[in-house]
């Protein structure tokens, strides 16, 4: 196994209890995750896209623990976090960290930003009161904030700079991988542009690792390095970025390609329409997950499911057209 | 006699707070015509929406107030209209659909319900013809197996298809104006795809008028006809789409569409507009634009700039276009608000 690799899954599975009754008789699974391997290598950005309730988020904070698995198995740097105590889960969180969607949720609005960032400062041993405070001024002017800052409230901060908070906090204990779970999504477009590019020049100055998990294939288009296409808890698709946008495979990954808008009017694109919508994962379909939605369809596709290949490169499909 | 249907002239709406005056609409004007498809662009905070609910006179007051101005639907003057009038108007004539189908379908009452709610009220319809239309209505914007699914509740549906309820809804009563805010927001990639198409159809089938409002300029490249770019309650620039995307000329429109991540060029770095959106209760002296603005000068900080029209429909409002840096015959000024 290549020592480069931060952190690898394999076969994760998140099944979520459905019951029903007065005695909440189990009566089916909510089959968030199911079957899902990647890997990170130290100081790249991996892509997750997909659409709501594929599972990207349950696998983010899968990553952490903060959620625990059905079956599978998270190696940090090699090593099975699956069988670690509490004491060494508080150092995997020192390495691992999360950037959540809203920042304006994530953060207490009694505290100062500066307690905010600094609670984590000592939660993690920096008891020296002194210390904490020059990194958290250390950190403010890292993600763009003045100093300054640490002594107000988060409502006094616009959407971008609670977002700005948000990172600042989990860059506090000089972490190799950040995952961030759609950190963009609730900001006005000019302001995202702004976070984008934070998050990039971090990446280029301290050498971290992402997890980025978006729906819109454009921004993950333009911060990640490698991406992998979800669809109702599995992975149908993975690829190196130019690769998968210059020869996506997966009639998924066209139409989520295909349904970018283009800033040009000009370019009157053929759009591919999925018919339908997402189905429910306490039931998915048979066969392969997609073939409801899928404008390729054949038959067999409503009886086996498709099985991830690895193509040449680092291309992965999981579609009866390729095999 | 250019197909105009709704007008809206140097509208202007203040919302009266404890913090003070916020002037989310400030001199607004503009016109809808007969079937096309127009989008007002702005962030938060830019005014559209409260342009959007002045049109029907929806401002909650107190705090919010229309001041000034006049919106003509077919020449009348819906702000000073009789309250009978505009409930006649209001959802039969001009319809409106918001971001969030969740909360604005009442979760006691089927969909078919309140598909049929408008067409009762405004139509008069005896049931079975009432029933008629909801199931036609229902299927025109996709909703599959319409004649079931009309009998389940809003939780039964997903975001994308309770969207499509909100939208048979707004048809109901075949309105000539539909006013869509922020309609695709809340949705996946796929399905906002699916609902984009909708509009489209509905302005080449039933020659229907759409003023659809977004934050998002890549959003609407494929569907607008004409785009309004807002800033800060007031207009920055308008023109046609190909005038927008093809010539921007006010530094924010031009921030805004280069600040769009692009999948064909990777750039490493994305063009930001710097700083932030700036509050209206206090808002920056002359241009609101002029502290993010990187082609800032000294009387930018001064005087409001006026609107000026540059080519045919294309207008903008920023000092870098004065009249008098341009031939004379093909400058107007158009109004020079204070």
């Amino acid at each position: 196994m290549p020592s480069d690799r931060l952190i690898e899954v394999e076969n994760l599975k998140k099944y979520y209890p459905v019951t029903a009754g007065l005695l909440s008789r189990h009566v089916a699974d909510v089959k968030a995750v199911d079957g899902v391997s990647f890997y990170i290598i130290e100081g790249e950005t991996l892509g997750l896209v997909g659409e709501s309730g594929c599972g990207k988020s349950t696998l983010g904070r899968i990553l952490l623990r903060l959620e625990e698995p059905t079956a599978g198995k998270v190696l940090y740097k090699g090593n099975d976090i699956m069988t670690w105590d509490k004491r060494q889960l508080k150092e995997l969180r020192k390495e691992v960290q999360m950037i959540f969607q809203d920042p304006q949720s994530s953060l207490d609005p009694r505290m100062t930003i500066g307690d905010s960032i600094g609670e984590a400062l000592l939660i993690h041993g920096m008891k020296n009161e002194r210390e904490r405070l020059e990194r958290v001024e250390e950190l403010l002017k890292q993600v763009g904030l003045e100093p300054e800052h640490a002594i107000r409230y988060p409502h006094e901060f616009s959407g971008g700079q609670k977002q700005r908070v948000g990172i600042a906090r989990a860059l506090a204990v000089n972490p190799k991988l950040i995952v961030a779970d759609e950190p963009v999504s609730a900001l006005d477009v000019s302001v995202q542009a702004q976070i984008l590019n934070l998050i990039k020049g971090l990446q280029h100055e301290l050498g971290l690792a992402y997890l980025f998990i978006a729906h819109d294939l454009s921004v993950i288009g333009h911060v990640s390095d490698r991406i992998v296409v979800m669809y109702l808890g599995q992975v149908v698709e993975s690829a190196y970025r130019t690769e998968l946008f210059g020869h996506p495979l997966h009639p998924y990954t066209e139409a989520l390609l295909s349904a970018i808008p283009i800033p040009d009017p000009h370019q009157k694109r053929e759009r591919i329409l999925l018919q339908g919508e997402v189905p429910s994962p306490i039931d998915p379909p048979p066969g392969c997950r997609f073939h409801t939605r899928c404008p390729r369809v054949m038959k067999r596709c409503r009886q086996e499911e498709p099985k991830l290949q690895q193509l040449e490169g680092e291309h992965s499909v999981s579609c009866h057209l390729y095999s | 006699m250019d197909n105009t249907i709704l007008e809206i002239r140097n509208l202007k709406t203040y919302f009266y707070t404890r913090h003070g005056v916020v002037k989310a609409v400030d001199g607004v004007s503009f016109s809808l015509r007969r079937g096309e498809i127009l989008c007002l662009v702005g962030e938060s905070g830019c005014g559209k929406t409260a342009t959007a609910l002045s049109i029907l006179r929806l401002i909650d007051s107190p705090p919010g107030r229309i001041i000034d101005g006049e919106i003509l639907y077919h020449g009348e003057d819906l702000l000073h209209c009789s309250d009978g009038k505009l409930r006649h108007i209001r959802g039969n004539r001009v319809a409106m659909i918001f971001q969030d189908p969740q909360s604005s379908l009442n979760p006691v009452f089927t969909v078919g319900d309140q598909i049929s709610e408008q067409i009762k009220l405004h139509l008069g319809s005896r049931h079975k013809q009432t029933r008629e239309r909801t199931l036609h209505l229902m299927e025109q914007v996709g909703i599959p197996r319409a004649a079931e699914r009309m009998k389940d509740y809003p939780h039964q549906f997903s975001g994308g298809m309770r969207q499509r309820v909100m939208i048979a809804a707004a048809l109901s009563c075949d309105p000539e104006i539909l006013i869509a805010d922020e309609p695709t927001t809340a949705l996946d990639t796929t399905i906002k795809a699916q609902i984009l198409d909708i509009f489209q159809d509905l302005k080449q089938k039933r020659n229907m008028s759409i003023l659809f409002i977004t934050h998002d300029l890549g959003t609407v490249a494929s569907i607008a006809d004409r785009i309004v770019v807002m800033y800060g309650g007031k207009i920055a620039e308008a023109g046609t789409a190909l005038d927008i995307f093809d010539q921007p000329q006010h530094p924010y429109t031009q921030g805004l569409i280069n600040c769009l991540p692009d999948i064909s060029t990777r750039r490493d770095r994305l063009t930001p507009i710097p700083g932030m959106i700036p509050t209206l209760i206090d808002p920056p002296g002359g241009c609101i634009f002029n502290p993010r603005c990187e082609k800032r000068m000294s009387i930018c900080s001064q005087e409001n700039p006026p609107q000026i029209i540059i080519s045919g429909e294309h207008l903008v409002a920023c000092h870098l276009y004065p009249p008098s840096a341009l031939p004379q015959d093909k400058t107007e000024v158009i109004e020079n608000a204070k």
